[in-house]
């Protein structure tokens, strides 16, 4: 009788264990079973390179290419924030803090990674928006620049965390090797301790890029919205995630706008998981080069 | 000579590093704080937004948010502890392992609001739930699952082997060894990670967005398939929709120091707690 | 832990089972444009019928539409007409969606009150919109960029102004596109250069209402049917309205109701 219930909770067991795989496929096949009519419906390089996005006209022009622009132009001035900042802050924990600093700084920076998006997007709404309009005298301060100053600032404690994580698990004996050897601490910073914790780094900043390119309701308060090409950080733009979540709650269901915007989740999904790839790829090798472990 | 000036210039920049980065954040929440507090009254806690969201609390949005993240935690919880559970205790073959891992890992990293797409395509439309606290809180459970799955398969993983082999050699069976002694042992660890998953859940606004939020609605939800307001919702519409921007805008400050200082709370009560039982099993 | 599950499980179903007491339940969902009055007036309804449990969901009015087609709102606030399209779909659901005429809007221009442009043309409306006049200096103001700012491409105000004003050419494209009202009435007062569109009901000090081809966007305007960019608000029920749902439109289109309607910056009906 005993065997027979510990049988049944094993089974049971094996099978929730599965949940988070099963939601995982569950997501894919939701985005690509509601992404295909748009497939069918236009040329996919039109809806992928197509300049117009104009989804409630009659028929619809549905090109999302300034979309995926928007969404990289805001990546990549938020990477450039956070990358020196949180690196650099994370050094500073693991080579400048004493032990005290430390224990309040550590958490410090994880309790930190939890502030809400939203409250980003309100911030920069109402504070930096108005901010950066003036001191570089633009039409509106709700632009590529705002959001990604404010994705950056966000993104901080993630890239911070993961990389103070790398740093000091570089084993104590490369620093002291060094030391013997006649280098001073900067020199052993620099050319031991960041390349030995290179890829641990790397992967902090892919991780970073990865909540970057997702986020959504910072950039949907700050980034302005139009959906042009953007040529330069100040004027507005109108990325990925935002368009989302603008628009799905005004797309009638099963229209190709509806559809459209499944597909962007479907882009937004293969680019994280590329992202998610990369930086397993990455911490794997690592851990294997510092032998640390399988 | 020249040595030691590149290591004070280089020490120099990293120290500003961390000093921009403090400063910032602490700039946020500093306005946040200051604009928001003013707004806090009992009334604000305690009642429904009146005079079309210009005056009065925003009871119905805090309640919204509790029932929203309760609800996500009860769904995420047993799912993720058995997970865990099965993955530590059972020993599976190394490719349900792989599998397991490549689910959470990659579950972990995906957008919000494509969770968002999810829970609208399969709890609102395809099981028909409608916009409700139901819908929201599974999307939002599915939001937090792999961080439940994480802590608690950390937390296992912490409990000594002696402590399993002593219970067997008593003759507890695998079950009653897992239930009596393992699981009250990675409590704490487990009870961190769903902490820190709540402060995720309560802060989240792109997963309920077209899941669960409503923009006005008086008390309280009456059953799991109502729509509420929700706190992080309530901040977006108050900034976004109604013609009194003037009026609107304080209210929102007051919203967003309630959420921030909820999640702000939650997720220090969490930290102490992990660095306080990490420890424990460490010594 | 275990207890606490318990508590909050049974807590969750005892609400489960409460709930469905509650008859006068009433979801509204749609337009932005509508979505003031129908807070207000849910506000107000529920205060004077205290059984009475009245949900707003904004929206864009497709969206509304949809949900009653559906099934799942009681009314749609929607700030244009049901398009033949959405009869049809309605018919083929055995649905039969009734309009009425809750309010009137007019869409005003406006600019920041900085700027001394206090005049314009349809057809300067439409060249800005479009992009033909790019600088103030040929509207008759200063030699300034001019910043051109439109709703959300997915909304009913857009449908609307590219309907009533620019003739369904398209807007230009550099355009700030904005998710609401608020927040084109926000962007033009903070920018020198600004003009936007807004609901007259958004129109406040901070920014300038121009007129159109002389003639204000104000209330008697729009009811004579002299204001050129003006529309009615309609809300839509499923055929003829019963019970709540009836008591709920009534009240908004009695004397209370429109008493609302005005307060919100919106035209009455009556």
């Amino acid at each position: 009788m005993r065997n027979y219930k510990e049988k049944i909770i094993q089974i049971l067991l094996t099978s929730l264990a599965f949940a988070s795989l099963f939601f995982l496929i569950g997501i894919v096949f939701i985005l690509v079973k509601e992404s295909i009519p748009i497939i069918s419906e236009i040329n996919f390089l039109e809806f992928l390179f197509g300049k117009e996005w104009y989804p409630s006209r009659q028929p619809p022009q549905l090109g999302i290419f300034p979309l995926i622009t928007a969404s990289l132009l805001v990546t990549a001035g938020a990477l450039s924030i956070c990358i020196p900042l949180g690196v650099g802050a994370a050094l500073y924990i693991n080579e400048l803090a004493g032990i005290k600093q430390k224990k309040i700084l550590k958490p410090l920076i994880e309790i930190l990674a939890g502030i809400p998006s939203i409250v980003y997007g309100f911030f920069g709404m109402l504070i930096a928006a108005p901010f950066i309009q003036k001191i570089f005298n633009i039409p509106t301060g709700l632009c590529a620049l705002t959001a990604s100053v404010m994705l950056g600032i966000m993104a901080i404690p993630t890239v911070t965390s993961i990389s103070e994580d790398a740093l000091s698990s570089v084993p104590k004996s490369f620093k002291e090797a060094s030391y013997a050897l006649g280098a001073n601490r900067i020199q052993t910073l620099f050319k031991v301790i960041i390349p030995a914790a290179a890829s641990g780094i790397s992967t902090s900043i892919i991780l970073g890029a990865s909540r970057i390119v997702g986020e959504t309701m910072t950039v949907l308060m700050v980034s302005g919205g139009a959906a042009v090409v953007a040529k330069s950080f100040f004027v507005p733009v109108r990325p990925m995630t935002s368009t989302i979540a603008a628009e799905m709650g005004e797309a009638a269901v099963g229209s190709p706008h509806y559809h459209a915007l499944f597909a962007i989740g479907l882009i937004l999904f293969l680019i994280t998981l590329i992202f998610n790839a990369g930086a397993e790829h990455i911490s794997k090798k690592y851990r294997i080069k510092l032998g640390l472990g399988r | 000579m020249k040595n030691k000036i590149v290591e004070n210039i280089g020490f120099i920049i990293i120290t500003l590093c961390l000093l921009a980065t403090l400063f910032f954040l602490a700039l946020i929440i500093y306005f946040i704080f200051a604009k928001g507090i003013s707004v806090i009254s009992w009334e604000f806690l305690t009642c429904a937004p009146r005079k079309a969201m210009t005056a009065g609390g925003v009871a119905p949005a805090i309640a919204g948010t509790i029932f929203l993240t309760l609800g996500a935690v009860i769904f995420a919880l047993p799912l993720g502890m058995s997970c865990a559970i099965y993955l530590n205790e059972y020993n599976p073959s190394g490719f349900i392992v792989n599998a397991v891992r490549i689910g959470v890992n990659n579950l972990a990293g995906v957008p919000s609001v494509v969770f968002g797409l999810f829970g609208l395509a399969v709890f609102v439309k395809f099981l028909g739930f409608g916009v409700s606290v139901l819908s929201g809180s599974l999307t939002l459970g599915i939001l937090i699952l792999p961080a439940i799955i994480s802590a608690s398969q950390e937390a296992l993983t912490a409990v000594p082997q002696s402590v399993r082999e002593a219970s067997l050699a008593l003759g507890a069976t695998k079950l009653q060894t897992i239930v009596k002694t393992v699981i009250p042992s990675a409590l704490p660890g487990i009870m961190t990670g769903v902490i820190l998953s709540i402060g995720r859940a309560a802060g989240e606004t792109a997963p309920i967005l077209f899941t669960a939020a409503a923009f006005y609605k008086r008390g309280y939800p009456d059953s799991p398939f109502s729509e509420v307001m929700a706190l992080p919702y309530h901040i977006y519409a108050l900034m976004t929709e109604g013609t009194r921007p003037e009026l609107q805008t304080p209210i929102a400050y007051g919203c967003a120091l309630l959420l921030l200082a909820i999640v702000l709370l939650i997720s220090s009560a969490a930290i102490i707690l992990r660095n306080k039982y990490g420890r424990y099993y460490v010594s | 832990m275990k207890s606490f599950i318990k508590i909050v499980s049974a807590a969750l179903i005892t609400a489960l089972f409460a709930g469905n007491v509650f008859a006068g339940k009433v979801i509204l969902e749609g337009s932005t444009t509508v979505l003031p009055i129908a807070q207000r007036a849910a506000e107000e309804y529920m205060d004077a019928n205290l059984s009475a449990d009245i949900t707003v969901r904004g929206g864009g009015s497709g969206v509304g539409i949809n949900s009653l087609i559906s099934g799942t709102c009681d009314i749609a606030n929607s700030s244009r007409e049901i398009k033949d399209s959405e009869i049809q779909a309605a018919a083929s659901k055995g649905k039969s969606p009734k309009a009425f005429v809750i309010a009137m809007d007019g869409i005003a221009v406006i600019v920041n009150p900085k700027n001394p442009v206090s005049a314009l043309s349809k057809k300067q409306i439409s060249d800005i919109y479009t992009g033909k006049i790019t600088n103030w200096s040929q509207a008759g103001g200063n030699d300034e960029k001019i910043v051109v700012i439109s709703r959300d491409s997915a909304s009913g105000t857009f449908e609307s102004f590219s309907e009533l004003a620019l003739n369904k050419q398209k807007v230009i494209s550099s355009a700030l596109m904005q998710a609401s009202n608020q927040t084109i009435a926000t962007t033009v007062s903070n920018t020198k250069g600004a003009i936007g569109y807004v609901g007259i009901g958004y129109v406040s000090d901070s920014v300038k209402s121009v007129p159109i081809d002389g003639v204000t966007a104000n209330k008697i305007n729009v009811l004579k049917g002299v204001y050129p960019y003006s529309r009615p608000l309609y809300m839509y029920s499923n055929g003829e309205p019963s019970g709540e749902v009836k008591k709920f439109i009534d009240f908004l289109i009695s004397s209370d109701g429109q008493a609302i309607v005005e307060q919100e910056g919106f035209i009455p009906v009556k």
